[in-house]
């Protein structure tokens, strides 16, 4: 970085020191020296003066020069003579230490304060998410009564979002993965010759585990994580506190609609998923393994009962009351910038998606046990 | 100081702003001198941010032309008015700070992506931009721990990042309480006089426009243009125009005389 004509020049006069500065002086062009006024302080003077005769344009880079100069010229108790700068410099470094608002941060605490405050955070978590499950359950049955404080407008929108919305999407993804596993199991039957079982493996598939799964991942992305963007933004605009000023409940109005529309709308989305599966099964069977189209109907009509749908359904109901609490939970709590907002709706499709697959492990153990 | 040439540090020639079919002025003129403190003025609503965000290059007029120095604005290449825009100061109405980075590093960005200076260089002029906003220890604070007047300190103290030729203020007064409100006013004026900066401000906080502005343009809502011209307490005092007397004087709409007479008895 070479200096563009900036300088300065330490001329001893007695005891004191005269410090001539010279050429422009621009910071964003020049920088800013380290470590100049240590140098001048070594140089033993017991008072500095300047001479700016050769002194061309100068702007911050100028001024930071001078404060540094000056605050290590007070530590060390050397005169510093600002009498001949020129007056607007002098105007500006009186500025930049008049007002010096201390403003510290709080020191990192210790690694066992660490550790214990983390377990207080998870269990007020775990409290809190208890609470706003049961408060849904409680508030759920008084809006199905109709005396909740939500407007059926609200509702009528986030189911139309939640299901119609999303219905295109989660026909296609489904649709696709019952042609993949008509494929991939076509091709391991095949070496036992049991080509005409491909309809019941994606039959069961299908209506056990991928529909309820695929939507429930679908719904976490799409429309978990808007729902924590939303509630997060609203929350950064004050939306929030404003319901709350005017006396309306947070959770009636914002929450319940939401959790109780993406709750309704899944076990819809889920039998639309299973449809569009098995015709992807279909398809594959029928197109590229010549399989005959009334024997695969056959053969999934018998594999697939009652029981597994009813599993499935029970599924979905649970993954799409998860997926829209851990969403307005999520934004509620979320901080109030444009970094909270994005941070919101991440944590929201993360903890979605990881939730619901937990939740899936869940029901396989308890189907095993149930026998179903 | 800053040897600057003479004339005119901003020049607004039948300058016509909107959005699509909406005019939100037009034919607006006014010439801005070096190193003065310039206020666009005018009731809510009648175009002022938008006037402010056609000069610093939000909003592309659809007539006119914006010159500075000597060169049009507008005319410019992309690239070119991006370099003009460098020397551009810009403090938002509310400090528009980047929220995900503490206030040290807000004002640090645009030397370290526009400048090829070193971290050390950066530092020393980061520090030496917060101290000069009265932020001197507050420099690892996140925005949103800050309370709005230190937002708004962080903000200037981010548009000196680049030692800008020219500064911009939307509403500098906005939100904060009288007392920081003045504050900020001898802070823009403590800056212009060290720096020789010149400073456009959009406001209608009267008591800023009188305490700091030397020169100023009037836009009216109705008319949709420039109706006075002039430095806020000329205009108080000597603006015959009905509408610009009643801002200026804290009065009454013009057509309502009466009340308008009653108030200006009281005062």
């Amino acid at each position: 970085m070479a200096p563009e004509g900036r300088g300065w020049i330490v001329r001893p006069a007695g005891a004191d020191a005269v410090i001539a500065l010279s050429g422009d002086w621009v910071g964003r062009v020049s920088g800013v020296e380290a470590g100049a006024s240590r140098r001048i302080l070594e140089t033993g003077a017991r008072g500095l003066a300047f001479d700016v005769e050769g002194l061309g344009r100068w702007d911050s880079g100028l001024i930071a020069f001078l404060t540094s100069l000056r605050d290590a010229a007070r530590q060390s108790d050397v005169a510093f003579d600002e009498a001949s700068l020129p007056e607007s410099a002098r105007r500006l470094i009186d500025l930049a230490s008049s007002q010096a608002a201390a403003h510290s941060r709080p020191p990192r605490s210790p690694l066992l304060d660490c550790v214990g405050l983390w377990a207080i955070a998870v269990a007020a978590e775990t409290m809190e998410v208890a609470a706003l499950i049961g408060d849904t359950c409680l508030r759920g049955g008084t809006a199905l009564r109709g005396r909740a404080a939500m407007r059926g407008i609200d509702l009528i929108d986030c189911m139309s979002d939640a299901g119609a919305g999303a219905l295109p999407i989660v026909l296609l993804v489904n649709f696709l993965v019952g042609s993949i596993l008509a494929f991939v199991g076509a091709v391991q039957l095949r070496r036992f010759g049991a080509d005409a079982y491909v309809a019941s493996l994606v039959g069961i598939a299908v209506v056990r585990e991928m529909a309820a799964i695929m939507t429930a991942i679908i719904m976490a992305g799409r429309t978990g994580g808007s729902y924590a963007a939303n509630i997060a933004t609203m929350q950064g605009n004050e939306e929030i506190d404003a319901l709350q000023a005017v006396g309306i409940p947070v959770f009636d109005y914002l929450i319940l609609p939401r959790v109780l529309a993406l709750t309704g709308m899944m076990p819809i989305l889920y039998l639309y998923g299973c449809a569009a599966g098995i015709f992807g099964g279909f398809v594959v069977a029928v197109a590229m393994l010549d399989l005959s189209p009334l024997s695969f109907i056959d053969e999934t009509r018998l594999a697939i009962s009652g029981s597994q749908f009813g599993l499935g359904l029970a599924k979905s109901l649970c993954f799409g009351a998860l997926i829209a609490i851990v969403g307005c939970r999520v934004g509620l709590h979320a901080g109030r910038s444009a970094t909270g907002v994005g941070r919101a709706a991440t944590t929201a499709v993360v903890v979605g998606i990881v939730g619901v697959i937990a939740l899936d492990a869940v029901f396989a153990v308890c189907a095993n046990a149930l026998d179903i | 100081m800053t040897a600057q040439p003479n004339g005119p540090k901003l020049q607004v020639a039948d300058l016509t702003v909107g959005f699509g079919d909406t005019i939100v002025q037009h034919d607006v003129s006014f010439e801005v001198a070096t190193g003065s403190i310039f206020a666009i003025m005018g009731g809510s609503g009648c175009g002022k941010s938008t006037l402010l965000k056609a000069m610093i290059g939000l909003v592309r007029p659809s007539a006119g032309t914006i010159r500075v120095g000597a060169e049009d604005y507008w005319a410019a290449s992309d690239e070119r008015r991006a370099e003009i825009g460098r020397g551009f100061g810009v403090l938002f109405q509310s400090g528009a700070l980047w929220s995900s980075m503490s206030a040290a590093e807000n004002v640090a960005l645009p030397l370290r992506m526009l400048t090829g200076l070193q971290e050390e260089s950066i530092a020393a002029l980061v520090a030496v931009k917060l101290a000069l906003v009265g932020l001197g220890g507050a420099g690892d604070v996140m925005p949103a721990e800050l309370s709005g007047g230190m937002r708004k300190r962080a903000g200037l103290a981010r548009a000196l990042a680049l030692d800008p030729e020219i500064l911009f203020f939307d509403e500098p007064s906005a939100g904060l309480d009288p007392v920081m409100s003045r504050r900020l006013d001898d802070l823009i004026r403590e800056l212009r006089d060290g720096f020789g900066t010149t400073v456009v401000l959009v406001s209608h906080e009267l008591p800023s426009l009188f305490g700091i502005c030397d020169d100023g343009v009037f836009l009216d809502a109705e008319t949709k243009t420039a109706i006075a011209h002039g430095a806020p307490g000329t205009l108080r005092d000597e603006c015959a125009h009905p509408t610009v007397r009643a801002f200026m004087n804290r009065e009454g709409p013009p057509g309502d005389q009466a009340r308008a007479g009653a108030r200006h008895g009281h005062s």
